[in-house]
């Protein structure tokens, strides 16, 4: 090196996209926990169609293999697909996302550090629009038969016995008991009489959820990610739901219900705090994550998607770069005429 | 976020004063390895020159010295060989007593590898000092107080070297709340300011003292980080037994860049000095701690500067530091440390804002606070260069709270009127941003690259500028002179007619009529107006000299011929 600084932090790009995946851990032991092997097959189905892609485009594109594909930016791409898609949904389904979100929605746009839309969320966005049906195909809970699990994924199973073993998410459940023809139905109703309810969430899914809470909670420890994104997030979503469960139980889910079902826990730590995406200014990182989690309530609770994080991601992503530009910080000096800070 | 720092007097007798002064945080940093204490364990080692010495006349910011030696000359220690060009410079002395050799262009210790004009001195080995007189400032006005210090040769030496007489005038009040004194030293590796304040504390105190009664400041602060023990003991010792009142030692966290001089002003005061303002405007003024001990030199013993504490470290057996004179090559200083065979480099500062040396015999200069060793194992050529990922580390270790990797883009998209939106130039390029990119980005070569860019741009256009005036002033003046011209033509015809009509007059002896009479007034009033625009162009300065001037101006451009011819197998043969 032939300037200051001659000393560097040893750290990479390697080192944080490494510690995202350690960080997604203890979310995944849960998962399997509750939910059998098959999160493990579509993790390394995706991560397979991830570095296959990613090989493709980079020698396409002409830049150094090596130094790119083992940076991890595509294992955690992939490791978000593979967490957000139902366990038991068809390989292709899995990797044809995965090979989306890194050729078009990543490499498309420049490669690593250049996309403006969450890699991961388009994929999500592109296949609950393209197969609702097998976007929702969700295993039910205490569910472990990791051969019939492997049956669905490698499409060896008749759809009847696919539904046999699947179950609707807590989100899916209340939204067709609040809008059936009926509409007699409370939250609390539709709660207790869906076999999704846990204790706190949706069932198994509230301890996958405090496991991404807990990797998350490690995140920030490591300097990886800031409290801003997952405070404001969650506390977007809290307030909304609260509010309005507050004006009308019957009608509207909880703040639990809402922070401990779907991908709210790994939206809060995984998704939304994607730096390349997001807004990167303090105030910035709080009025996209707010923005986010309101976004979430409204497709939530309106909209005719069971979850609504991949959507509303993708809205901010557009907003982050007006974010930044009315959200720079004052530089030292510059805070206020007398030279001080406040 | 203000933190409470307890600031502790170890007393001799074991009392324990503790004072509670509110200390304030600034933005960012980093904690990196410090690796300070492999050079603090020998004392303070007095160099003298033993071979021939390049003294750089220019050594400090503001004008280049001019020579006042020739080859040949004999000088004593402390004997001025370069005069300030202006009050935005500062003199220059023989390091040690011995015979001028040359006066010729030479390597600078920058990373360049542009020459400049050097006085080369060959030591006689007597080191004999000049008469010393010490100064009695109280005795002398503010400007003669600060043509003194200009003479001496002081300057700041926390690195930047600005010439101190220039900082040492209180401002628009009249006073100043508070002077900081600046012995932090955050970098890595470097321990003079440490040493210094161990072994000459005294000096220091006295030389902080006369500061502070030149800039009429309510209070001194010496800030100190609380990695040296050792330097605060002795501080605060020396300034017990000195009885000087309105001085406090204060210790303030260890967190580079603590001892940047914004930086050390906001931990002690609160108060942020924006980029290009000065701080006497908000009552504050700081100086390192070698800067306080240098006017105590100068003043109280007479000496001008022409030593200063260096630390060598890094890729050495035993890393020291070292009183060493202006001059002395550095590759013969670091030799007394037993440098590694693998050694590859040598850094002036260090590893966070130092340079890299183009040679290893470059001299040592009033900037030199540190010669680091380096060597492709101490310092590792930096991994591969990836895309930033915007993770935003580098926003948050920024002191100048600032968002590099925005500058970074604009920096990078060569958009430089953005970059100067986004406060480029409040950048101290500190290094911090760099230090921590997980991609490895060289952020601040990226900074500098638009620094340098945007000022070339500046350059250019003021030159643009200046040619259009010049333009604009020749058309003008092309347009006087045609009418300077006319005037004079229609001055001399109508004396032509003036004369034939008084002939003819005199023969007719015709009434003037009114018409004739008009157009008299107006020639000559014409002719008025040529005389006194004539009159009023000043002569030029070089014209009218008297005799004494005429022979001073001889013997400047001898001396200029001289040097050139001097300077003229050392210049690059496209030159």
């Amino acid at each position: 090196m032939n300037n200051s600084p001659f000393f560097l932090k040893p750290t990479s790009v390697q080192s944080v996209m490494l510690r995202v995946m350690a960080a997604l851990i203890p979310g995944i032991a849960a998962y399997v926990w509750f939910f059998g092997a098959a999160i493990l097959v579509q993790l390394a189905l995706a991560s397979v169609a991830a570095l296959a892609a990613e090989a493709l485009m980079l020698s396409l594109r002409g830049k150094p293999l090596t130094l790119f594909l083992t940076d991890g930016s595509a294992l955690v791409t992939a490791w978000l697909i593979a967490l957000t898609f139902p366990s038991i949904a068809p390989w292709w389904l899995t990797v044809f996302a995965t090979v989306a979100a890194i050729v078009i929605a990543k490499h498309l746009y420049g490669g690593l550090g250049q996309n403006p839309f969450n890699p991961a969320m388009v994929a999500f966005a592109l296949m609950i629009v393209a197969y609702p049906q097998l976007m929702s195909q969700w295993p039910a809970a205490g569910n472990h038969e990791f051969a019939a699990q492997l049956q669905a994924i490698f499409g060896t199973r008749t759809i009847d016995a696919i539904d046999a073993m699947t179950m609707a998410t807590p989100l899916d459940a209340l939204r067709t008991a609040l809008h059936s023809a009926e509409a007699k139905t409370t939250v609390a109703g539709a709660l207790q009489s869906s076999t999704a309810s846990g204790q706190f969430g949706g069932k198994g899914w509230e301890w996958v959820g405090v496991g991404y809470l807990l990797g998350g909670l490690w995140l920030i420890q490591q300097r990886i990610i800031t409290w801003h994104m997952p405070a404001a997030f969650i506390a977007a979503l809290f307030v909304l739901a609260g509010l309005f469960s507050l004006v009308d139980s019957t009608q509207f889910a909880g703040p639990m219900f809402h922070l401990f079902t779907g991908g709210a826990m790994l939206g809060a730590f995984f998704i939304v705090t994607d730096p390349v995406s997001g807004a990167t200014t303090p105030r910035g990182k709080l009025i996209f994550a707010a923005g986010v989690g309101l976004l979430t309530w409204v497709i939530r609770t309106f909209g005719a998607y069971p979850d609504g994080i991949a959507f509303a991601v993708l809205l901010m992503n557009i907003t982050a770069p007006l974010i930044d530009l009315a959200t720079q910080p004052p530089v030292f000096g510059h805070k206020n005429d007398k030279g001080q800070t406040p | 976020m203000e933190v409470s720092g307890i600031h502790a007097h170890p007393g001799q007798q074991g009392i324990c004063m503790k004072t509670l002064r509110r200390l304030f945080d600034f933005h960012g940093g980093i904690k990196p390895d410090y690796r300070k204490e492999s050079s603090t364990g020998d004392p303070i080692t007095v160099v003298s020159a033993s071979t021939s010495l390049v003294i750089p006349l220019h050594q400090s910011i503001g004008g280049p010295p001019r020579p006042i030696v020739c080859a040949g000359d004999r000088v004593l220690k402390g004997q001025r060989i370069g005069d300030a060009d202006g009050n935005v410079s500062s003199a220059v002395h023989a390091s040690t007593s011995g015979t001028v050799t040359a006066v010729e262009m030479r390597l600078m210790p920058h990373t360049s590898g542009l020459s400049a004009l050097c006085v080369i001195i060959e030591p006689d080995g007597r080191d004999e000092w000049m008469p010393l007189q010490p100064f009695d400032f109280r005795a002398a006005t503010p400007t003669q107080t600060r043509d003194y210090l200009r003479d001496a040769g002081v300057v700041g030496l926390g690195g930047a070297v600005f010439p101190s007489h220039l900082k040492l005038s209180p401002g628009k009040q009249g006073k100043l709340d508070t002077l900081v004194i600046n012995g932090a030293e955050c970098e890595p590796f470097i321990t003079c300011d440490d040493v210094l304040m161990r072994e000459r504390a005294e000096g220091i105190i006295k030389g902080t003292a006369l500061m502070r009664e030149m800039l009429a400041a309510a209070t001194a602060l010496i800030g100190i980080e609380d990695n040296k023990p050792e330097a605060i003991a002795a501080m605060n010792q020396a300034l017990q037994q000195s009885g000087i009142a309105h001085i406090e030692v204060v210790v303030v966290p260890t967190r580079y860049p603590a001892g940047g001089a914004k930086q050390l002003i906001r931990v002690l005061t609160g108060i942020e000095v924006p980029h290009g303002k000065r701080s006497t405007d908000y009552g504050v003024q700081c100086f390192n701690v070698g800067t306080a001990y240098a006017i105590h030199e100068a003043i109280d013993l007479g000496k001008p500067l022409i030593s200063r504490i260096v630390t060598v470290a890094g890729n050495v057996g035993q890393a020291r530091n070292f009183e060493v004179p202006f001059g002395m090559s550095m590759q013969n200083l670091a030799d007394r440390c037993n440098p590694r065979p693998d050694t590859d480099r040598l850094i002036m500062g260090g590893p966070m804002m130092g340079v890299l040396m183009p040679a290893a015999d470059v001299p040592v200069v009033k900037a030199t606070n540190c010669v680091l060793v380096g060597s492709p194992k101490l310092f590792p050529p930096p991994p591969p260069e990836m895309p930033c990922i915007r993770c935003g580390e580098c926003a948050k270790v920024c002191p100048a709270d600032l968002q590099p990797f925005e500058l970074y883009w604009f920096s990078r998209a060569k958009i430089f009127g953005k970059a100067q939106e986004y406060n480029l130039f409040d950048c101290i390029e500190c290094g911090c941003c760099a230090y921590v990119c997980p991609s490895h980005i060289p952020l601040v070569d990226y900074y500098r690259f638009a620094k340098s860019e945007i000022w070339a741009r500046e350059k250019e256009k003021t030159s643009a500028d200046e040619a259009r005036e010049r333009y604009e002033f020749r058309l003008l003046r092309e347009e006087r002179e045609k009418q300077e011209k006319a005037a004079k033509l229609a001055a001399k015809t109508a004396a032509g007619r003036e004369k034939a009509a008084a002939a003819i007059a005199d023969a007719e002896k015709p009434a003037e009529t009114p018409e004739q009479a008009a157009k008299k007034a107006l020639i000559s009033a014409a002719l008025e107006r040529a005389r006194a625009e004539k009159a009023s162009v000043v002569p030029e300065n070089t014209g009218n000299l008297t005799s004494a001037q005429q022979a001073e101006i001889s013997a400047i451009e001898a001396r200029r011929a001289e040097i050139r011819e001097m300077a003229k197998p050392h210049l690059p043969p496209d030159d």
